[in-house]
């Protein structure tokens, strides 16, 4: 069984093998046919209705301006609904540097956001610290605090890799479960739980 | 003219000279202050514009070196140097009772090398947490990540404020304050709000709706670029400018380029003059149209936003065709430019100036006219003359109080002094004001276009002189272009070797949000967001 989204065939993603041994290892205890079909339900809703959380830094959000604007039009996907309240957004896409100041900022954010809830690192400074890696106040990388879901590279990525990452967001919610199975909610605890807020270093 | 040195000399006769890039006038820290006064009121100097505030570690000593120049003079451009006196516990006067913009400048200097400024009125940190340990600026900065882990916790104490107060004896002490009063309602607005064009944070203390104060938070997106490019060779040090004010990319990366060449006395080919020339001023129209949607938006009109993007995307058409991206062009480099125009750039360029005149005159039937946008941006955010020059505010927004800085105009670069162009102002000093500037400068941004454009030479587009690798000899240049946002600055100081020993950038948002707080006083806090907009300024370009 493969994972179908809408916007983009099978054969253009190029991490297949990624998604087929994620989908084995959901369905290897089998599920039951009525709870499995309502998790297809509400996870193609979910997946069709992605609502960004409006968090740019830096030049990575001017490409997401762009993604909103005529020419490449996100509201295609169902992305186009920004949020600027974290509490109505299904996700964070972090565009651009995180630096010490930010950090408990933006895990605050996160926090926030309703569950369930999904982190895109989008730039090169969001999935590793990018140019600025050597600095002395530059987080290296949003994972460092928090769970991230979908790493875009680029600086800054260009419109297509971001619908690229964000079309991947919507594989992985299509495989997720929601009635038992693999719940998300218990990883992003563990996630909490390696990266306690009070502990010094990260 | 008199020469310069005389007068000087008159005034404060220990100080010494130092012929180079800029006349370099050191004094003592003693008498910084009252030289200073005389700088700026004295009516035969009249330095009444601080461009430039460098804070620099010379390992032995550590000081600030100040640059100035004047608009009622034509002085060529001087900088003085003082020296702390005390390398461990370094002070020095401030200046920020003379020219207001010292107050932001002089707080960076204290975050990055720990510079105490006597008598200023409020030295916090400017981009770094207030728990940070050490001046990571200063060349003894003990850069273990133990010290300085990410802290997950709010900074605490944000309302302390302290001042370094001298007595008549000359005793210097500090006198603990606070931001805001006992009594005063802060609203919050930031790091994350959609209307602050990045990670800024303000502060707004209000009664009813009018706004009494302003405090500007800074430091959201401060990454350390001036402290990166001390470790890096000239050449690597270019990228980082693209991405400071990535809507002046071009120009930023220019004035670098610029400074090192001046440094190296590198000619650069005219053809690479003619594509630098014509690419910043696309890179100005595309700033300018984005400033445009932005404006816009933030005052709720969203479709106007879609119209200055769909031009601007045509922009980003042409800059990919021949730079290779969208965005961080990463096109000039030392002795020319990096790559040469693609074969479609002409007619591309062509087909662009033939839609822009009549789109203005779509944005000006869909925004500028409406009647919701002149009420919200005319008579707003009140900025005079003598203001924008005591704060230094240049570019659009400086023009828009009818200040002349064109850079391009003042002192010549690459290309502006063959072409046919006039510096846009205007007297309303408001908000309207500066957006129409902006909207203007778009038409003479296309006129330079069109009169380059058939003209590009054949040739080098690359000096093939340029050193492999590259050393500058030992000294200090200070280079200015004219940015989408106003005068950017590159100060290098070289001590013969392949890396910077300190590189500083002066950019011009960071003067720009020094006025939030002069320009929002006595508006409504909903006019905060609008000031701010046609303030224009990009965040990380402040925070660098």
């Amino acid at each position: 069984m493969g994972v179908n989204i809408k916007s983009m065939k099978r054969e253009d993603f190029k991490d297949n093998e990624y998604i087929d041994k994620l989908v084995e290892e959901l369905n290897a205890t089998g599920a039951n046919v009525a709870v499995g079909k309502l998790d297809e339900l509400i996870n193609w809703g979910r997946a069709n209705s992605l609502w960004p959380l409006c968090f740019g830094t830096s030049c990575c959000a001017i490409e997401f301006m762009c993604l909103g604007a005529a020419r490449y039009d996100m509201a295609r996907f169902g992305f186009e609904v920004a949020r600027n309240s974290p509490r109505q957004a299904d996700y964070i896409m972090v565009q651009g540097t995180i630096v010490h100041r930010m950090a408990p900022a933006l895990r605050r954010l996160y926090e926030q956001l309703a569950e369930p809830k999904y982190v895109i690192a989008c730039g090169a400074c969001a999935v590793s610290g990018g140019p600025f890696v050597k600095s002395y106040c530059v987080v290296n990388g949003v994972d460092r605090i928090l769970p991230v879901d979908v790493y875009i590279p680029g600086c800054p990525p260009r419109p297509e890799a971001m619908f690229y990452g964000l079309m991947q967001l919507q594989r992985k919610i299509k495989v997720q479960k929601f009635f038992g199975g693999a719940n998300r909610k218990e990883k992003i605890q563990d996630f909490f739980a390696e990266h306690p807020e009070e502990k010094g270093k990260l | 003219m008199r020469d310069i040195k005389t007068i000087i000399s008159k005034v404060c006769p220990s100080a010494t000279f130092e012929e180079g890039d800029t006349l370099l006038v050191t004094v003592p820290e003693k008498e910084w202050h009252k030289f200073a006064e005389n700088l700026k009121n004295n009516p035969e100097l009249g330095f009444d514009v601080l461009s430039a505030v460098v804070g620099v570690d010379w390992k032995d000593s550590i000081g600030v070196i100040y640059y100035l120049t004047s608009t009622t003079h034509a002085w060529d451009m001087i900088s003085v140097k003082v020296v702390a006196e005390d390398r461990e516990n370094p002070m020095i006067h401030t200046v920020s009772d003379l020219w207001k913009v010292a107050n932001f400048q002089e707080r960076e200097v204290y975050d990055f090398y720990g510079i105490k400024f006597i008598n200023h009125p409020d030295m916090r940190r400017f981009f770094l947490r207030n728990d940070w340990v050490g001046h990571p600026l200063r060349k003894d900065y003990d850069a273990n990540p133990d010290l300085n882990p990410i802290r997950m916790t709010d900074e605490i104490n944000e309302d302390d404020t302290v001042s370094y107060v001298e007595n008549e004896k000359g005793e210097v002490k500090a006198v603990p304050g606070k931001v805001f009063g006992e009594d005063d309602y802060v609203v919050n607005i930031g790091p994350q709000h959609p209307s602050t064009h990045g990670v800024m944070r303000f502060r707004a203390s209000i009664d009813g709706e009018m706004v009494k104060k302003v405090d500007v938070v800074s430091g959201y997106i401060h990454r350390g670029i001036e402290k990166l490019c001390e470790g890096l060779m000239y050449p690597q040090t270019l990228h980082y400018t693209d991405r400071m004010d990535y809507m002046s990319a071009h120009q930023n990366r220019h004035c670098l380029c610029m400074c090192i060449e001046k440094a190296l006395g590198l000619e650069v080919p005219e053809r690479a003059l003619y594509i630098r020339t014509i690419m910043d001023e696309l890179m100005r129209i595309s700033s300018h149209l984005l400033s445009f949607g932005c404006t816009a938006m933030d005052l709720g009109a969203t479709t106007a936003f879609f119209y200055g993007f769909r031009e601007r995307e045509r922009v980003l058409d042409i800059f990919e065709k021949t730079c290779g991206a969208r965005m961080s062009l990463n096109y000039n480099v030392i002795g020319g430019v990096m790559a040469d125009i693609h074969p479609d750039f002409v007619k591309d360029v062509h087909a662009f100036l033939d839609i822009m005149p009549a789109s203005l005159k779509e944005y000006h039937k869909v925004f500028s006219g409406n009647v919701i946008a002149q009420n919200r941006l005319k008579k707003v955010g009140y900025l005079s003359k003598e203001d924008a020059i005591n704060y230094c505010i240049t570019g659009p927004s400086g023009r828009g109080s009818n200040w002349s800085n064109d850079c391009r105009k003042k002192h010549p670069y690459a290309l502006y002094d063959q072409v046919e162009f006039n510096e846009v102002l205007e007297d309303g000093c408001d908000s309207f004001s500066r957006y129409m500037v902006r909207m203007r400068e778009i038409e003479e941004s296309c006129k330079i276009i069109a009169q380059l454009i058939d003209k590009i030479p054949e040739g080098d587009i690359r000096n093939p002189k340029t050193p492999k690798l590259i050393k500058l000899p030992a000294g200090r240049w200070y280079q200015q272009v004219e940015a989408s946002r106003g005068t950017f600055g590159v100060y290098i100081e070289s001590d013969g070797g392949k890396n910077p020993y300190r590189m500083h950038f002066q950019s011009p948002c960071f003067n720009l949000v020094g006025v939030m707080d002069l320009c929002c006083r006595g508006y409504m806090i909903a006019d905060l967001i609008t000031i701010g907009a046609a303030l224009d300024f990009v965040i990380p370009d402040i925070d660098r």
